[in-house]
């Protein structure tokens, strides 16, 4: 009975797997072929002879982009993550009036759809002396952030039992020492979970990174990665390869900070 | 000199929610004081009110001479135990407990000192670099006591501490903290809903209900002479038995008339407070423990003795609970365990007169009070109250 509905499962889960990993597989064979034998009748076979002229020509095309990304992405999360916390923290903890609602207005935030604000933000961006430059991408992206962020450590925050801080103020700690002793260091589960979400959204952010990035020396990944689709015909070689290289960075944030998921970190805290 | 001092403390919420009402309270210095209701009464408000963590509606709060209205609890030289133990988890024993002396700069080996000699004191110098998920509950709360003990300060707060621990240790950590008081020569106030850490451990016993304190006293008086229903119901397992019944003068004496007709004298020494109830109602109050099974009373008399109706017996090895019928009433005895009682047959249970509490039907006052005996008497016969029990006990 057990062994049977065991088997059940992981038929499910096999078949689920495979149709999820299609479009990949279908990814990793195309970027590996050679132009000349990319066909739509021969798509689904595996590559006669490796090829990695479209790697080549992919990473030509999109190596500024790439380093332009990390450019803006590295900072907008960290500025991001850390509002977020702080601002979980502040609508947790630090008991204030009105705090619900503007938690409301976070929240109503992040359901503001991008295209909504293009215009108004070029605009805004310009009057600052800022478009074009790598900070108009890492502030939006740090605003758009703050609301997701926020939630992801106000949720967090509330499994803080108020009673450590409430120790922390007998024991002599204000607000700032409390955050930075007590929270902070108790926050590393939040903050890689804010982490892996920001780094993702904004280096595969394509929008803001086309409507602000219009600059070569700014440009993101995700637009040069547009851009390698020529005007006449698709090179679909080298665009499946440049999809993998942009893809990299995310796939190893997921396989690094995976591990440092860490479980129970709360443990002993209150009782057990 | 580190008494606590409130006066006309109130906690008035959003929305009118009235936490603690008119709270007027005085712990004297290296008092063991003991704030005891039921959830909800106000006692945790009452301390984190005296810590700090809670702000004050109207009133004063003292702490030595010096009010403390708007003094933050880093300022307030307190320390407080929470019944989570809120131990740091990213930090080991050691860290835990001089966390408060780092932040206020403590020279480091004044710092090792005493977190040592605390660690000590409670026995856990083993587990200085443990973190708290390592530890078990009760050394948990070890350290959390520690953190507050290297502090050194006037005053310690303590939040229903020992709540989540199992029975056994609970008993051996209360007559640990009895000792730690005696030790450290400190004001303690201590919140529990649990009674028996109330009269086993306070100078000061504080009872609250909904938000007033009902009465302050010893463990005695309060036992012995509760102000009121609340008092007398809630101090005590199990709990004093009330009555509806009438006072009425017979054959020149008093008498308990029960709702079943029966009569019970009162002694002469309750009579001139009881006085102004003649032909009224009262509430009755009698404790289990003073209540007999007449085959082991020694002064049984017709004048002490009702007849009732056992309806459940629960021997508990040391003494029996009987559950017993008077009228539409039910009373529990705690008598003899040799006791020969029946479900269902009639017997024969002895008041303890001397023991008997009268109340106030409209305000849950109680009508005999220690100061209107004190007064009334002199100190012979307040004795003979006091020792009244073995008048009934004795042989038995």
């Amino acid at each position: 009975m057990r062994i049977s509905k065991k088997i059940a499962v992981y038929t499910v889960l096999i078949i689920a797997s495979i149709f999820f990993l299609f479009p990949i597989y279908m990814l990793i064979v195309t970027s590996l072929k050679s132009l000349q034998e990319v066909n739509t009748t021969s798509s689904w076979s595996l590559p006669v002879h490796i090829d990695l002229s479209g790697f080549v020509t992919a990473w030509n095309g999109i190596s500024q982009g790439f380093v332009n990304s990390f450019e803006f992405t590295i900072p907008a999360l960290i500025f991001s993550v850390f509002l977020g916390s702080i601002g979980g923290f502040a609508l947790t903890k630090v008991k204030f009036k009105g705090s619900n609602t503007v938690f409301l207005f976070l929240l109503f935030g992040m359901f503001l759809p991008y295209q909504v604000v293009l215009i108004p933000l070029v605009k805004f961006m310009a009057s600052l002396g800022l478009y074009g430059n790598i900070w108009s991408l890492i502030i939006t992206h740090t605003a758009y952030g703050i609301p997701i962020t926020t939630l992801i450590f106000r949720n967090f925050y509330s499994s803080i039992p108020t009673s450590l801080l409430e120790a922390g103020q007998v024991d002599g700690a204000n607000t700032l020492q409390i955050y930075a002793r007590i929270i902070l260091p108790l926050s590393i589960p939040g903050i890689v979970v804010a982490s892996i979400w920001q780094f993702t959204n904004i280096w595969n952010n394509f929008l803001f990174g086309l409507v602000l990035g219009s600059m070569p020396d700014v440009r993101p990944v995700t637009v040069m990665l547009n851009n390698l689709n020529g005007s006449m015909m698709a090179q679909w070689n080298t665009l499946m390869a440049g999809a993998l290289i942009t893809a990299i960075p995310t796939l190893i944030v997921y396989l690094i900070a995976g591990k440092y998921f860490v479980k129970g970190l709360l443990g002993g805290a209150v009782k057990g | 000199m580190a008494d606590v001092i409130l006066e006309h403390v109130w906690k008035i919420y959003e929305k009118k929610v009235e936490a603690v009402k008119d709270a007027n309270l005085n712990v004297a210095d290296k008092e063991f004081c003991v704030l005891v209701g039921p959830s909800g009464c106000g006692k945790t408000t009452t301390l984190r009110m005296i810590a700090g963590l809670e702000e004050i509606t109207k009133g004063t709060i003292k702490i030595g001479d010096k009010v403390v209205n708007d003094v933050e609890p880093k300022d307030r030289d307190i320390a407080m135990v929470f019944q989570n133990y809120a131990l740091y988890p990213h930090m080991n024993v050691y860290q835990n407990m001089s966390f408060g002396l780092k932040l206020r700069h403590f020279p480091k080996d004044e710092i090792d000192r005493r977190v040592r000699e605390a660690a000590k004191i409670l026995g856990i110098e083993e587990f200085l670099d443990r973190k708290p998920k390592q530890l078990s509950g009760g050394q948990r709360q070890r350290v959390a006591v520690g953190r507050a003990i290297v502090r050194n300060p006037k005053v310690f707060l303590f939040d229903e501490p020992l709540s989540n621990l199992d029975a056994k240790l609970r008993v051996q950590m209360r007559s640990e903290l009895k000792k730690l008081h005696l030790r450290l020569n400190a004001t303690m106030i201590y919140v529990t809903h649990d009674q028996v850490e109330a009269m086993t451990m306070a100078d000061k016993i504080v009872v609250m209900s909904t938000g007033v304190i009902q009465q302050i006293g010893t463990p005695f008086d309060i036992y012995h002479y509760p102000d009121n229903v609340f008092v007398a119901g809630f101090i005590g397992s199990p709990s004093m038995n009330f009555l509806k019944a009438t006072l009425l003068w017979k054959d020149s004496a008093m008498w308990v008339k029960l709702p079943n007709g029966s009569l019970i004298k009162v002694p002469k020494i309750y009579e001139e407070e009881l006085g102004d109830y003649k032909d009224k109602e009262i509430i009755f109050g009698i404790r289990p423990e003073d209540i007999y099974d007449k085959m082991f009373a020694v002064a049984a008399t017709p004048e002490n003795t009702v007849n009732v109706k056992v309806d459940v017996i629960e021997p508990l090895g040391n003494q029996t609970m009987l559950h017993a019928r008077i009228g539409n009433d039910i009373i529990v005895a705690a008598v003899d365990p040799k006791t020969e009682a029946q479900i269902d047959q009639s017997m024969d249970l002895v008041f303890d007169m001397s023991m008997m509490r009268a109340f106030d039907p409209q305000t849950q006052k109680a009508i005999i009070t220690k100061e209107k005996l004190m007064h009334g008497m002199n100190a012979s016969k307040t004795a003979k109250i006091e020792n009244g029990k073995n008048q009934v006990t004795q042989g038995k």
